[in-house]
């Protein structure tokens, strides 16, 4: 097991600049999620630290050792891969044991690593298959099985779950925590579902256009947000955003929110239903999704910024009647206006 | 509806007879060929006799004990056999280096290599005789006529592969190298097996360019490494035109590559296509 450090990491396609100075540390047996929008760099820093890819500047170090000019395979890790990746050649066996033959392990122990993780992994049954006569599962299943093998310091995942339909990536999403829970291994995990960031990290790295915008806990960067970025990144559905002619001044001034913000963050969750001489923000229902456990009820305020407001019953309410809402003070999230960031 | 009507009309009724007229005037020339290689060469040259004639292996007879055929084929299968064998040598590494570690000059170097089919044989045809012959002591030997078919068909068969390779997709190598694989493990153990269809096309592609080359080989040899090409050179004028007997010649020529490519067609196709179809 090991910690891995990133300091003042760079990356860049000829004078195309994509990942900027970035330092992060990872600590031994951590489970770090790298979250952030397509093409934000997410794939391009796990693939630098795993050797994948040229470091333009700065160092990554896995344990105590600099690996910049380390190959891959020296270095600890161990890497699945969104499309998988498994040799199409070759029986889910040999994709599994065909590191460890590389690293010239005796023949008895190569099995006896691939076996413990077919067992594991509930793939035993499918060892002499090739990856054409696997489902989606099955193969995510083997790529798994391929890193596990090596047992490997860190375990590196470019968004294993993109291409498993919706029911089989919560159960492998589950799966993948609880290979967490037991091996204990530093583990790096790439998505742009912030829903998997939030159930599987012990830390996120929230990454935009290359810079990290926040690090933190699920439960720190969901309370608070460095920016409107991160807060509309995180949680779903997102953080309503409203300026000052959206709220009731009086009611405002009465919740003691800043009055030098210019964006109000509120999370839909955090609305309550009021009465309309309490309310905070009033603003015409423009339509209702009742999920059952839960009903989500839009409206778009005078300002014409939609909003959404999560209720655990839908309001008697038509359409262009005014839904009057309040939130805790302690649940207002204030930004400034120019940079977005947190007051 | 119609449009459609007619569309399917016009697929299944006017196309295929296209395809057969087509592949009849194709074929026509090489069944002439044959046929007439079964008549003596005085009913070759009567067009009364084109389908009734008595066959005779006088011909076939004639050549391998006058003409010396065996020697010329065996020259064509060492030269077709190692040229094919060393262009596929130099060419694996060379497009495997191409495709998976691109340099900034990868492209240029690809269309260089593809410009230098562009040059005119006839252009450096004094230059290559007057060296081989005077200086480098080559003319004739089957050394030269391999390097010679390795270097026609090399960039050809670089460009083949490199297409293959490209379709391996990337992350593919990616794991490899994250599972410790040596150069030479990767090739073997993972672009070759994944390209092996892309492999088996272009080597058959390159035997069928080595077996057929005539404007070389003729040229570069009298006897030691005369090839079948220049067997039926040889046959073509100095005493008339005997039909018959040059017949034979082309058809014991052509013969076996015509019966490997009609075994391997699907192979064929695939790599004249560059693997478009599949
Ligand atoms: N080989 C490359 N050449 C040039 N630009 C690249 C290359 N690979 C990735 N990029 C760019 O780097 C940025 C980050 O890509 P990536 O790390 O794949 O994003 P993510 O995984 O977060 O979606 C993107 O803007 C992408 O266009
Ligand atoms: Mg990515």
């Amino acid at each position: 097991m090991a910690s891995v450090t990133l300091k003042d990491v760079r990356k860049s396609y000829g004078d195309v600049s994509v990942i900027h100075d970035v330092d992060l540390t990872i600590n031994d047996g951590e489970f770090v999620v790298f979250v952030g929008p397509s093409g934000c760099g997410k794939s391009t820093l796990l693939r630098m630290i795993a050797g994948l890819e040229d470091i333009t500047g700065g160092d990554i170090g896995i344990g105590d050792v600099r690996v910049n000019e380390v190959a891959p395979s020296k270095r600890g890790v161990a890497m699945v891969f969104q499309t998988y990746a498994l040799y199409p050649h070759m029986t889910v066996y040999n994709n599994m044991a065909f590191g460890l033959k590389q690293a010239k392990l005796p023949a008895g122990e190569i099995d006896s690593r691939v076996r413990a993780a077919a067992e594991v992994l509930h793939i035993t049954e499918y060892l002499s298959r090739t990856p054409k006569a696997l489902s989606g599962g099955q193969r995510q299943r083997v790529a798994i099985g391929r890193a596990i093998v090596r047992e490997p310091e860190v375990f590196l995942f470019d968004e294993p779950l993109s291409n498993l339909d919706a029911a089989l990536r919560v159960n492998t999403r589950l799966e993948i925590a609880r290979l967490h829970q037991r091996l204990g291994t530093t583990m790096i995990y790439v998505t742009h579902d912030q829903v998997e960031a939030m159930t599987l990290a012990d830390k996120i790295v929230v990454l935009r256009d290359g810079r990290i915008e926040q690090v933190g806990s699920p439960i720190e960067l969901y309370d608070n947000p460095r920016n409107t970025f991160v807060a509309q990144f995180i949680g779903s559905p997102k953080m309503n955003f409203l300026d000052h002619s959206d709220l009731s001044s009086a009611n405002a001034k009465a919740l003691k929110i800043d009055p030098k913000a210019g964006i109000f963050g509120i999370r839909p969750e955090h609305l309550k239903p009021t009465t309309a001489a309490k309310a905070l923000i009033s603003a015409p229902l423009e339509l209702v999704e009742n999920l059952g456990e839960y009903a989500l009820v839009h409206m778009v305020t005078e300002s014409g910024r939609e909003m959404i407001a999560k209720m655990d019953k839908p309001p008697k309410a038509a359409a262009g009647d005014m839904i009057h809402l309040t939130a805790d003070a302690g649940s207002i999230h204030c930004f400034d206006a120019d940079t977005g960031l947190r007051i | 509806m119609s449009a459609i009507g007619q569309r399917t009309k016009f697929s299944t009724v006017f196309l295929p007879i296209l395809a057969w007229l087509v592949a009849l005037v194709f074929f026509f020339p090489i069944f002439w060929m044959v046929l007439t290689s079964f008549k003596t060469d005085a009913d070759a040259v009567k067009p009364e006799f084109l389908f009734m004639f008595t066959p005779t292996l006088e011909n076939y007879t004639n050549m391998t004990e006058n003409y010396d055929y065996w020697r010329f084929a065996v020259n064509s299968v060492i030269t077709t056999v190692f040229a094919t064998a060393f262009t596929l040598f130099v060419g694996v590494p060379s497009a495997y280096a191409m495709a998976f570690n691109p340099g900034r000059h990868t492209k240029d170097i690809l269309m260089w290599m593809l410009s230098t089919k562009m040059l005119p044989a006839a252009a450096v045809l004094y230059p290559m005789t007057f060296l081989t012959k005077n200086f480098l002591n080559l003319f004739d030997t089957h050394f030269l006529i391999i390097l010679v078919l390795s270097l026609i068909n090399l960039p050809i068969v670089i460009w083949m592969l490199f297409t293959y390779f490209k379709e391996i997709p990337k992350e593919i190598i990616e794991a490899g190298k994250m599972d410790g694989v040596s150069v030479w493990g990767e090739i073997k153990d993972i672009v070759l097996p994944l390209a092996w269809g892309g492999l088996a096309s272009t080597a058959l592609l390159c035997f069928i360019f080595c077996w057929n080359e005539a404007y070389w080989t003729v040229r570069l040899t009298t006897t030691d490494a005369a090839t079948l090409s220049k067997l039926i050179e040889g046959n073509r004028a100095p005493e008339g035109l005997f039909f018959g007997r040059l017949s034979a010649v082309s058809t014991a020529a052509v013969g076996p590559i015509v019966v490997l490519g009609w075994f391997c067609q699907k192979q064929l196709v695939r790599g004249l296509t560059f693997g478009a179809v599949k």
